[in-house]
């Protein structure tokens, strides 16, 4: 489709339809799109600010032009008259002359008009006559070309001695600019506009000459060029589909490899061709991203609905042979790939997951955290810590479906928590080690789901191989999240690890920036432990995390103090004797750092005992965000949260869902209008508990005994129920103060000239206050 | 389509068809490097105001890419063929698709695409925009306008060419292994001039090159290329910076760079390649102004 923007529509006369084509070498595919809607955009907005009306407007891309039709164009902008008032006629001379300076008129070209009171005033009358449609696209045209947004751009040629030339993201060759049937003059670095353009550039080399806006589209369709890429898109789908049915498959589509091809074809001409059976036995997502990523092929599936060992690559030619060549060479082309993919899959194949990981020694995950290897013993201790502290087990995880898509693993009901840890543990040791194959080394959107094949091939428990693939999990925000309770164990401690050592040495995300895709972490985190169910206090979790950075940091230092005083004995040292003892002196010195470290040590043995409580803002601003976009309202989130010293997501989510249906139900509505008249009342008193004389005795009113009963007998309740996390409990023994606070507010006054009376009945509106508290901040809740 | 070219034939199609277009038609650089964009014809060329047309063959050394002669697409040793246009012309894409139609490629047969590929060298401090051309799904050639050079904007563009001889040769015999190719028409293959050479380099990188001699060469490299700057030579002082590159090259195949330190040592590198650029356009910059006073850096 192209892009259609209505522009005002034109009463006037006669109008016409403007055309525009910029061809250029080979437009990158991933730029059309957007450009064409740019050309589109700028258009709009330059013959909006000049004026000149216009009826639609349509752009289109191919991978050599950017072309646009303007229809409806009036033949001339608006005309226009000014007038502006002067001085009066006989103002002086030096008045009257600013004036025509200003107007850029002679004093005979203004007019003298009679103010009604006697005195003559000199006018100026300024006609704007319309500007003609061929200038004002000629301008816009212009300024199209050189403000266009292109993503990347590049100088050319022999003016490209100036880093002030033109910029365009390939050579610009020719301009074709056309109003009606005629040409609009203009020169663009040495491009002069023309109505000549050129075909397909191997069916139709040659120029073309174009009449108008209306023969554009069929004159170059008859040179083998489809200029609307939504047409070509089509033809690609259609195609495609047809080749894979032909040969009995299934094409597996793929929106963005349509754009792509689409975007590399001016003449497409989707082809099927084969590869061989026995490449199969590599994992059908190699295969499907080898074509896709290195060949942008599609792939097919067979009945069976398995992948087939067939693609449909599109060419962008109708070949003479009617592309024997051309699959034939495409076929090589993917043969060799495979086998490179083969070849790294058998290799990858011959080495346990576990031989891998010394390597993850030699990667760095953060200067400042270590390297992979660290990362690995940490997060495997944390996975462990995660069961051994019931947070994760067998029966809380698993047992709700296929979260991830496919089915869990589920650990037996007989399977003991020493078992879950240790598969958690396994997997979290082996979960990096894929990092470290070829496979992964090719293609880096394959880990995780490589150590899951390696690890089931090596014969690891189907829970753990799992694990291992879907560790990573949840990616996005529609990403499936994992259930399976050895994959929820390793999944948490990994981000976990990650969240809580980024906040340690102070790379905590700012604004915009997030570079390490903390929140992108924590929103798993959050994600996972509500799917699950987890009862988790996050906070020690958090310290959990922490203090495992601050362990494996201590032995990380010992390593580089050894490391440094080595090397130093080793200069010194003449013997190995004497260089073992000046080593062990270097070491046990406490004087000795190495230098860079110093700031750090401080850092982390101030941070390791406790939490930072910034993790824990960190992950309720998250939250909030997260259930702001589940629809939940944020003043409730801000309610609970502010009882403080909640950091178990189930029981505060518990609670917000409680909530919110409480304050959207009459009852709630009401007591939450009676809480905001007891809270203003108290706050305007400035009412403090205060000693009370407890053997003056006056007869209480009956509202204000009713209330007093109903507070007896809602207090323990309310408290009661939220101790057993029963907040639906919780907000029914609310409900029952409604109707006593009414009937006390209308009934009885509570700033009574007795003080005694007074500071009663303000202590049974803090009772009310406080009980409503007790389950959540009602001073936070909106309306 | 008749007989097709053998290996040596392509090579002198392309030279008689370069030398046509009035390329300088240069031979191979006589130091180890990487790839064709690092001989002096193209990278030190690339800068300044001169017009400069040339074409060559490059032999390129990729330690890591040796497969012991066992695998049929991946050499440690291949050939590149270089064509450098300063500034780029026109229609240098039809120059380039009518050197493919001479070495026999019939384009009413073969699917010819130009396929985004932005061309960035860090250990040259230089970048372009351009393509990779494929026929029919296979890249046989390198587009690219370079754009800066050692950090400097290329005034003007010129535009590079290079294509990959062993691959190309491969689609035009139509053979699947690069030690089946024709070397010549008279029965000598690829493999009877190089596999063997594939073999003993292969074990030289990965196994024998000895790592002290490496890491000591690097050093004397980058002393020497310092020398040369300091005395105003910045040709020989770019030759060092090649030979840097090269042996960081060896001691990556050696494995004994670790990831941490490579980032280093590239920044070496590219500091000498830069260096030596710089010093190149201040050397020069009294010649080009004299010729060109209107050119500056």
């Amino acid at each position: 489709m192209s892009a259609q923007i209505d522009g005002t529509p034109n009463t006037g006369a006669s109008t016409e339809d403007f055309l525009l084509e910029l061809r250029s070498e080979e437009i990158p595919a991933r730029m059309q799109e957007k450009a064409r809607a740019d050309l589109a955009a700028l258009f709009e907005a330059r013959l909006n600010a000049l004026n000149l009306p216009f009826a639609s407007i349509e752009s289109y891309a191919t991978p050599r032009r950017l072309a646009l039709i303007v229809r409806g164009v009036a033949a001339m902008t608006a005309a226009a008259s000014e007038e502006r008032k002067g001085p009066r006629a006989d103002a002086p001379a030096q008045a009257i002359e600013g004036f025509l300076r200003s107007t850029g008129l002679s004093r005979e070209q203004l007019v003298e008009r009679d103010d009604g009171k006697g005195n003559k005033v000199l006018f100026a009358v300024i006609d704007r006559p319309g500007i003609v449609a061929g200038s004002v696209l000629a301008s816009a045209i212009t300024s199209a070309i050189t403000a266009f947004p292109w993503p990347k751009s590049m100088r050319w040629g022999a003016a490209s001695s100036s880093t002030e030339s033109l910029r365009w993201v390939r050579p610009l060759q020719g301009i074709i600019a056309l109003l009606g049937d005629k040409l609009v003059p203009v020169e663009i670095a040495g491009v002069k506009s023309a109505s000549v353009t050129v075909g397909h550039r191997f069916h139709h080399p040659g120029g073309i000459t174009i009449g108008s806006a209306a023969d554009y589209i069929e004159k170059l369709r008859a040179c083998h060029v489809i200029v609307d890429g939504a047409e070509r898109r089509n033809i690609i789908a259609l195609g495609a589909k047809m080749a894979a049915q032909k040969a009995g498959l299934t094409l597996i589509e793929d929106e963005g490899l349509l754009y792509e091809n689409a975007g590399l074809t001016e003449w497409p001409m989707p082809l099927l061709g084969r590869f061989d059976e026995a490449f199969l036995d590599v994992p059908p997502e190699v295969i499907q991203l080898t074509a896709r990523v290195n060949q942008k092929y599609f792939v097919c599936r067979d009945a069976a609905g398995k992948l087939a060992n067939a693609f449909v690559c599109v060419a962008n030619i109708d070949a003479a042979d009617g592309g024997e060549k051309i699959v034939e060479g495409n076929q090589k082309v993917l043969a060799a790939r495979l086998s490179d993919a083969r070849f790294f899959y058998e290799t990858d194949l011959k080495t346990r997951l576990e031989d891998l990981t010394p390597k993850l020694e030699k990667i760095v995950f953060h200067e400042k955290l270590g390297t992979v290897a660290d990362k690995v013993d940490r997060v495997a201790k944390l996975a462990r810590w995660l069961v051994e502290s019931n947070i994760v087990t067998p029966a809380k995880a698993g047992v709700s479906g296929d979260g991830a898509g496919q089915e869990p693993h589920e650990i037996p009901a007989s399977a003991g928590m020493t078992e879950l840890a240790d598969m958690a543990e396994r997997a979290a040791r082996l979960a990096k080690a894929d990092l470290v194959t070829g496979m992964v080394g090719e293609f880096p959107e394959l880990q995780g789901l490589m150590g899951g094949y390696y690890a089931a091939a090596q014969g690891e428990p189907a829970a753990v191989a799992e694990a291992i693939r879907d560790h990573y999990k949840p990616v996005g925000q529609g990403d499936d999240v994992p259930t399976a309770p050895v994959t929820v164990a390793v999944s948490l401690a990994d981000k976990l690890d990650t969240i809580a050592g980024f906040f340690l040495i102070g790379e905590m995300p700012t604004g915009s920036r997030d570079p390490f895709a903390l929140r992108r972490a924590s929103l798993a985190v959050i994600r996972t432990i509500e799917e699950a169910g987890l009862r988790l206090a996050l906070n020690s979790a958090v310290v959990e995390a922490t203090k495992l950075h601050a362990r494996n940091y201590g032995t990380r230092l010992a390593v580089i103090r050894q490391a440094v005083a080595s090397k130093a004995a080793r200069a010194i040292a003449s013997t190995p004797q004497q260089q073992q003892e000046i080593e062990a002196a270097i070491v046990s010195s406490p004087s000795f750092r190495p230098s860079e470290e110093d700031e750090s040590i401080a850092v982390f043995v101030s941070a390791a005992a406790e939490t930072p409580p910034n993790v824990l803002d960190f992950f309720a601003d998250r939250l909030k965000v997260q259930q702001k976009e589940a629809g939940v309202r944020h003043d409730l989130i801000d309610a609970v949260f502010a009882l403080g010293g909640e950091d178990d997501l189930v029981r505060l989510l518990a609670r917000v869902k409680a909530l919110q249906s409480f304050v959207t139900s009459e009852d709630g509505r009401n007591l939450l209008a009676g809480y905001k008249r007891a809270a203003n009342i108290l706050k305007k008193e400035s009412w403090a508990p205060g000693e009370v004389a407890d053997n003056e005795i006056y007869e209480a009113e009956p509202a204000e005994a009713a209330l007093r009963e109903a507070l007896d007998a809602a207090e323990p309740k309310a408290e009661a129920a939220v101790e057993a996390e029963d907040y639906e409990a919780a907000m029914a023994a609310l409900a029952s103060l409604r109707a006593p606070i009414d009937k006390f507010f209308d009934d009885v006054t509570v700033v009574d000239p007795d003080e005694f009376k007074r500071e009663m009945r303000l202590g049974l509106l803090a009772r009310i206050r406080d009980a409503v508290n007790n389950v959540a901040d009602f001073s936070k809740i909106e309306g | 389509m008749a007989q097709p070219l053998s290996f040596q034939r392509m090579i002198l199609t392309l030279h008689d068809y370069w030398a046509e277009k009035g390329c300088v038609i240069l031979q191979p650089y006589d130091m180890r490097m990487g790839a064709g964009t690092f001989h002096p014809a193209t990278t030190l060329r690339a800068l300044g105001p001169e017009p400069w047309n040339a074409a060559f063959v490059q032999p390129c050394r990729r330690p890591t890419d040796g497969r012991y002669g066992e695998n049929p697409n991946r050499l440690q040793h291949y050939y590149q063929y270089q064509v450098i246009l300063k500034p780029s012309p026109s229609d240098l894409q039809n120059l380039y698709l009518g050197s493919l139609a001479a070495i026999g490629i019939d384009f009413t047969k073969h699917d010819i695409r130009f396929v985004e590929d932005d061309w960035e060298s860090p250990t040259l401090g230089a970048w372009g925009l351009g393509w990779e051309v494929w026929c029919d799904g296979m890249e046989v050639t390198q587009f690219t306008y370079f754009q800066q050079m050692g950090g400097f904007d290329c005034k003007p563009v010129a535009g590079e060419l290079t294509y990959g001889l062993e691959r190309l040769a491969m689609y035009i015999q139509n053979v699947d292994s690069v030690y089946d190719l024709a070397f010549n028409d008279q029965g000598v293959s690829y493999g009877d001039v190089f596999l063997e050479n594939e073999k003993q380099m292969s074990k030289y990188n990965f196994e024998v090159a000895d790592t002290e001699t490496l890491f000591e060469g690097f050093r004397k490299a980058v002393a020497e290329c310092e020398n040369c700057l300091a005395n105003n030579v910045p040709i020989a002082a770019y030759e060092q910076a090649i030979e840097a590159s090269h042996l960081f090259n060896l001691l990556q195949a050696r494995g004994v760079i670790s990831v941490a330190e490579r980032q280093a040592y590239i920044g070496r590198v590219r500091d000498l390649a830069k260096g030596s650029c710089e010093a190149w356009i201040q050397h020069m910059t009294p010649t080009w102004q004299a010729k060109y006073p209107e050119w500056t850096v």
